[in-house]
């Protein structure tokens, strides 16, 4: 049945694989070995890797609209930074009293700012099934109106580029000013805890590791559930001739639209798990450049093939870790000259060489 | 309440898009009515106060020398291009110009096109699945399994556009005149009343053409069908009624023999 289900796709098997293994093997050496063995992961460590795979969940969301529905779009940040905006949102209500002037139900910069009462879309944010859903709802709501008119109106190609970077470039405007009641420039951070387990525990970043390690997993076998079915099938045609695909009868706009919007909800899913991680969110992460990033990610693994996302994404990470370490300056100029050459000699990514070196590339 | 909102069954227009509610109305025998369509491009006259008429189950052909407008007709019937004026009806109650390329799909007015637009990263098998005439929106393609009829309905297909063992090729890999017979198999999959086929011929063998030939005669009463196409034998082979364009125009209309011994056609395609 399993041997079935990935039939003729070593390649996901094999990601799913090592996907399960990081979900496991780093808490189960943590919990088997002491502090100071070489096997034992320090929590910095751990949440380095969790933060790889909020990044690679972020990446598998691009390559649904980029790879399989051929919409460029160098927006996929805004979806991700509203997810961590909401979870932020709940992690700022779980500060209560213990924040730096104690007041019980205003954050810290409100009171700085010498607000009286908590805005009305702050409400709700205390209660953490109600955050969950905003992490996903509100990003899908942007991206369904996003989508809506801009898909209708049959914008596509660099317009279609343009816009959607211009959407986070302005969300990032937005979230910069304190009278939106994000917490300005400063973003939201000093969190606490997460469902009452305390962020600096290792304990809790193991969780969150292994919360991120599953909700890759299941993204990606949603994901690739979605592109094996007949509407896989539409929007790969629809990828290459839309127009023809609407002389069929299907209303392209509906499915990409459909896409698009389900990918900002996997983005929104990999904010919400990558703010508790990292500890802080702030309009930063709007910035165009973050999504360009993305683009770089999935350009690497090889777009249209889900497991090259993941791929790219851990790869320019690490490479992004280990490059900031050493020489920082130079890092924009490496990733830059990656992607040139990436562009220029490697159209199909890593993914795509592999498949063509053995034997099974496509046209 | 809306009773939509308790009806677990309801589907809402924003997840399935518009169709056509009433079937297509062809009591007095005309599917098409193209009443002094005019499309301009640029100033350009592509038609100029066109007036056709095709009727239900025939099969007309469409000829006329390069530019005469024939692919421009084609692409105002089925939604592409938006006339500047005329009126165009699918039958006598549906108005195809309040429509979306889509919509007419669904309603059963379908096209081959001129420069063959088969799905080339798609199995020969997947590109007929997607023309299948079954439900297009994207809830119910998500959960789409093939039926058993369904599965039939492709391989008998296959079996006609003579593809059965490339079932499983990628259709940008077949040959010029096996994706032209591809996209007449997608032409046949999705089961129109209306098929408007824009050069089937072009760049096929002589067997094949003769095939297709037999293929398009085969067709006639159960669709009305229009063909476009430059090749005059293939023409006189299938044709019962032939419709010359110029200009934007219709020129004439007849049997083949009359055409060719028309002096204004002849006086067109030599004047050329
Ligand atoms: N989108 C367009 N923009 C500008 N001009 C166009 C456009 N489409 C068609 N035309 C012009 O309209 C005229 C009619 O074109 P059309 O394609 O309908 O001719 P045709 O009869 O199909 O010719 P052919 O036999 O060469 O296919 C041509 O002169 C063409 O250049
Ligand atoms: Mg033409």
């Amino acid at each position: 049945m399993r041997l079935k289900f990935f039939a003729n796709d070593s390649e996901s098997a094999a990601i799913v694989a090592v996907l399960a293994a990081v979900t496991l093997i780093i808490p189960l050496c943590n919990l088997i070995f002491p502090p100071g063995s070489p096997l034992y992961f320090s929590a910095y460590s751990v949440s380095l890797i969790g933060k790889y795979l909020t990044f690679a969940l972020l990446a598998l969301s691009l390559d649904l609209v980029w790879g399989y529905c051929g919409i460029l779009a160098l927006g996929q940040g805004a979806f991700f930074t509203l997810g961590g905006y909401a979870m932020g949102m709940y992690l700022m209500r779980q500060i209560g009293t213990r924040g730096v002037y104690g007041d019980p139900l205003l954050p810290d910069f409100m009171v700085f700012l010498d607000w009286q009462v908590l805005p009305w879309y702050w409400l709700g944010f205390d209660y953490f099934p109600f955050a969950l859903l905003m992490m996903l709802a509100v990003p899908a709501l942007l991206a369904f109106v996003f989508g809506w008119l801009a898909f209708r109106s049959r914008v596509t190609g660099v317009y279609l580029s343009i816009i959607t970077q211009a959407l986070t470039y302005a969300l990032m405007l937005a979230f910069f000013r304190n009278e939106m009641g994000f917490g300005g420039n400063n973003g939201l951070t000093d969190f606490k805890e997460l469902l009452g387990f305390n962020l600096q525990a290792d304990s809790t970043r193991i969780m969150l590791l292994m919360s991120s390690g599953t909700a890759l997993i299941a993204a990606f076998l949603a994901c690739r559930r979605l592109m094996q079915s007949k509407l896989g099938r539409v929007v790969t045609a629809l990828r290459d001739q839309e127009s023809r695909v609407r002389f069929l009868g299907y209303r392209v706009e509906m499915f990409k639209l459909w896409v698009f919007v389900f990918a900002a909800m996997l983005a929104g899913i990999a904010g919400a798990l990558y703010v508790p991680q990292v500890g802080i969110i702030n309009p930063g992460e709007f910035s165009p450049l973050n999504s360009l990033e993305i683009v770089v990610w999935v350009a690497v693994g090889g777009r249209g093939t889900l497991y090259g996302a993941i791929i790219g994404a851990i790869l320019v990470n690490y490479g992004k870790t280990v490059l900031t370490g050493l020489l920082p300056e130079i890092w924009l100029f490496t990733l830059g000259a990656v992607f040139i050459v990436v562009t220029v000699m490697l159209p199909d990514g890593l993914m795509g060489l592999w498949l063509r070196k053995t034997g099974r590339a496509g046209l | 309440m809306n009773n939509a909102f308790i009806d677990r069954y309801h589907t809402f227009d924003f997840v399935r898009g518009p169709v056509v509610s009433a079937p297509v109305d062809v009591k007095h025998g005309v599917a098409l009515y193209l009443e002094e369509v005019s499309v301009s491009f640029d100033g350009f006259k592509a038609l100029n106060n066109l007036s056709l008429y095709i009727n239900d189950g025939e099969l007309r052909c469409l000829i006329g020398p390069n530019g005469a407008g024939k692919t421009t007709l084609m692409d105002v019937i089925t939604g592409k291009t938006r006339p500047d004026s005329g009126s165009v009806y699918y039958g006598q109650n549906i108005d195809l110009l309040a429509m979306d390329e889509p919509a007419i799909a669904q309603a059963g007015i379908c096209r081959k096109f001129q420069k063959p637009s088969v799905f080339d990263k798609l199995s020969v098998f997947e590109n007929l699945e997607l023309a299948m005439n079954a439900e297009k929106g994207a809830w119910t393609t998500l959960f789409a399994e093939l039926s058993g009829p369904q599965r039939d309905r492709i391989d008998e297909v296959l079996d006609l556009i003579d593809l059965s063992l490339h079932r499983r090729q990628q259709a940008g890999f077949l040959s010029h005149g096996q994706k032209q017979w591809l996209e007449i198999g997608i032409l046949l999959m999705q089961e129109p009343k209306v098929m408007l086929v824009d050069e089937p011929v072009a760049g096929m063998t002589h067997q094949e053409v003769e095939r297709t030939a037999e293929l398009l005669l085969s067709l006639r009463g159960r669709h009305s069908v229009v063909v476009v196409e430059h090749d005059m034998e293939f023409v006189r082979s299938i044709a019962h009624k032939v419709t010359v364009l110029h200009e934007g125009s219709v020129l004439t209309e007849g049997t083949m023999d009359e055409i060719q011994n028309d002096p204004r056609v002849i006086q067109v395609y030599l004047g050329d």
